[in-house]
């Protein structure tokens, strides 16, 4: 099931290919409709709520692009491991431990330059979140844990130790009781584009995925994953060195979602507050599968779902919808493109 | 002495949840099914139960209209992976997602609602025993309930024929089938089981224990499970120990907190987490040979 990833490709490739994404979006539009329409809610104005605030505006359309960030980043966390068949559904902690040590980095080295401070930080959430992969690595690579299990049990862990930060000893003196770090300085903050929040973070999170297109279809490594992937005996037999590729995979992983957290908490948020992620690890998962991990799907797929976790904030406010609602409507995407997609491994 | 005793009544509260969901899990995985989705269909029981429950005023009615509910449920997974033959492990993360939405559709207008709940039944004599009296024999019926459904799962596995079919499918379907067993039906049964059992689990989370609504109030319980089940080695009597101890190591949280541990709560809350880690780094490569033969692959039917 390894979807050619050559890019480019003849236009009825290519026109299939977005076919077999706006078909499962299409139909768990509808189904969403439906479910909405059993609570009693109007879908036709949910619909108009959640495209017309963010396609109907240029300030709607930068939150989604704001969005869209993270959620690259997370779904090229996932998709770089499951090409060698590794599920992380651990995006969300890597994402957490990623900001946890980028802002160990922003408050402690707080009298540094701009220039210097945020390479660090964007250096310190790589490492972070992927040190929180690499542990599953590990653990699958002797066989111990299955990576699926162990990163969404991790996960929990990770949001649990960034609450106990910003309610212990992290917590912002000057706070007023609320459970933060106190403010970064602005060298710790990446820069936004003009006036909109939509900052550096997309460039870092399109060149990573610029760099996965290229590693997985241009190099030795694309091809040796490639073989893993499709035959792990023979890759074995062959002499690939597996354990590796799983272990490494799972870093970088990790460490992508952990850029992913450190955008979040210094563009975002300028501090580091238990509120830092409305699911986008999870939802990076979902990013992943859409796409089945293809560079310029996900990229097609960020952005839809960017689109509908900003209009969930919306739905929130308008129609008096619990935020995670939207799930809903991701999920039956996902269970469309998985019941459509013949498992043949 | 009196927090002794707090801890094993808080084990065997918080334990039965978990022996629920353990329970379906290993029906679930015994048929070669893994099912991550458990924690979606813990999430609608637990929603389905607490509206039942605040609109009628039954906590009976609640606990089967949460079983009806995760085994309808279960049937959206069930349809992906045994006639869609669709990737285990992505469909349950899938269903978890849609449990966790639906969930906080069906929940929102209950939050902050007070519910009686499933009462306190004191078994009379034995609860009256000096030490250990109050903490063993006066829980709610769903408690008392727990282990002998796990005994009477154990029973049906390895005791009926249905049972044995639905080993032979976890173990080899292909020779399940040949021997005259139809594999998809037999796999619609278990998780039809499963999603029952893990309907109450999330119904004793929130018409039991807490006998409140929180959206994700599972927390992470049906990964838990999971754990839980290779622990167990898919045995459904050890499932009970192993489900005391992971209750053991949340009301021990729970209890260190009361007692003025100081030791950030948070931090305490990351243990029952760290234990499964911790017991499947230790026992899940080991135990991997007890585990059914097929389970996570695809039956991909006999053409």
């Amino acid at each position: 099931m390894t979807a050619p990833l050559e890019s480019g490709g003849s236009g009825v490739a290519r026109r299939a290919r977005l076919a077999s994404l706006t078909a499962p979006a299409g139909v768990a539009l509808v189904v969403f409709a439906a479910v909405l329409l059993a609570f009693g809610k109007n879908p036709i104005r949910a619909y108009v709520d959640i495209f017309g605030s963010t396609l109907g505006s240029a300030y709607g359309l930068s939150e989604a692009l704001v969005k869209m960030t993270p959620l690259v980043l997370t779904a090229v966390a996932v998709a770089l491991p499951a090409r060698i068949w590794l599920i992380n559904v651990g995006g969300e902690g890597q994402l957490y431990i990623g900001a946890i040590f980028a802002t160990w980095g922003a408050l402690t080295f707080e009298s540094l330059a701009a220039w210097l401070l945020l390479p660090l930080m964007v250096a310190l959430g790589f490492l972070g979140g992927g040190l929180w992969g690499l542990v599953s690595g590990l653990l699958r690579a002797r066989g111990w844990v299955s990576e699926t299990i162990s990163t969404l049990l991790m996960n929990y862990v990770a949001i649990l130790f960034l609450n106990y930060l910003v309610f212990g000893p992290w917590k912002d003196p000057e706070g007023v009781n609320y459970p933060q770090t106190a403010e970064f300085t602005t060298a710790a903050i990446l820069p936004a584009l003009g006036q909109s929040r939509v900052h550096l973070g997309l460039a870092l999170a399109l060149a990573a995925l610029g760099l996965f297109a290229f590693v997985v279809s241009r190099t030795r490594w694309g091809l040796e994953m490639r073989a893993i992937g499709g035959n792990v005996d023979a890759a074995r037999r062959s002499g690939l060195p597996i354990g590796r590729y799983v272990v490494g995979l799972m870093f970088i992983g990790g460490g992508l979602a952990g850029l992913a957290g450190m955008c979040e908490v210094s563009a975002i948020q300028g501090r580091l507050r238990p509120s830092l992620s409305p699911g986008y690890g999870y939802t990076g998962f979902l990013v992943s599968w859409m796409a089945g991990g293809h560079p310029v799907g996900m990229l097609a797929a960020a952005f839809l779902l960017a689109v509908v976790t900003a209009g969930g904030d919306v739905l929130q406010m308008t129609q008096a919808l619990p935020g995670s609602a939207v799930n809903i409507l991701m999920a039956v995407i996902l269970f469309v493109v998985l019941g459509r997609r013949r498992e043949d491994r | 002495m009196q927090g002794l005793r707090g801890l094993l009544a808080g084990a065997i509260v918080s334990g039965t949840p978990l022996l629920y969901a353990t329970l379906a899990e290993l029906v679930s995985e015994r048929a070669g099914v893994v099912n991550l989705g458990l924690e979606g269909i813990m999430l609608v029981g637990a929603a389905v139960g607490f509206l039942t429950a605040a609109s009628t005023g039954s906590a009976t009615l609640a606990v089967a209209a949460a079983a009806l509910a995760g085994a309808l449920f279960n049937m959206i997974f069930a349809f992906l992976v045994i006639s869609r033959r669709a990737n285990q492990l992505a469909s349950g993360l899938a269903l978890m997602f849609c449990g966790v939405g639906l969930s906080a559709l069906l929940g929102a207008p209950y939050t902050g609602s007070q519910i009686g709940g499933l009462g306190e039944i004191r078994i009379p004599g034995l609860a009256d025993l000096p030490l250990l009296g109050p903490a063993l024999f006066a829980h709610d019926v769903l408690v008392y309930l727990a282990a002998p459904a796990a005994t009477v799962l154990w029973w049906v596995l390895f005791f009926t024929r249905w049972g044995l079919g639905l080993r032979a499918v976890g173990e080899n379907p292909l020779a399940a089938f040949a021997a005259g067993r139809d594999p998809y039906r037999l796999q619609y049964q278990a998780l039809v089981v499963a999603g029952i059992l893990g309907g109450v689990a999330g119904a004793h989370l929130s018409v039991g224990v807490a006998k409140a609504w929180a959206e994700w109030m599972t927390a992470g319980r049906g990964f838990i499970a999971v754990a839980l089940v290779i622990f167990s080695k898919w045995q459904p009597l050890r499932a009970v120990g192993g489900a005391l101890l992971f209750g053991g190591a949340i009301s021990l949280q729970l209890q260190m907190q009361a007692a003025g541990v100081p030791i950030s709560a948070f931090l305490l809350d990351t243990l029952p987490y760290l234990l499964s880690l911790a017991v499947l780094a230790v026992w899940g490569g080991t135990r991997r040979h007890a585990a059914p033969g097929s389970l996570g692959r695809v039956f991909q039917g006999t053409e």
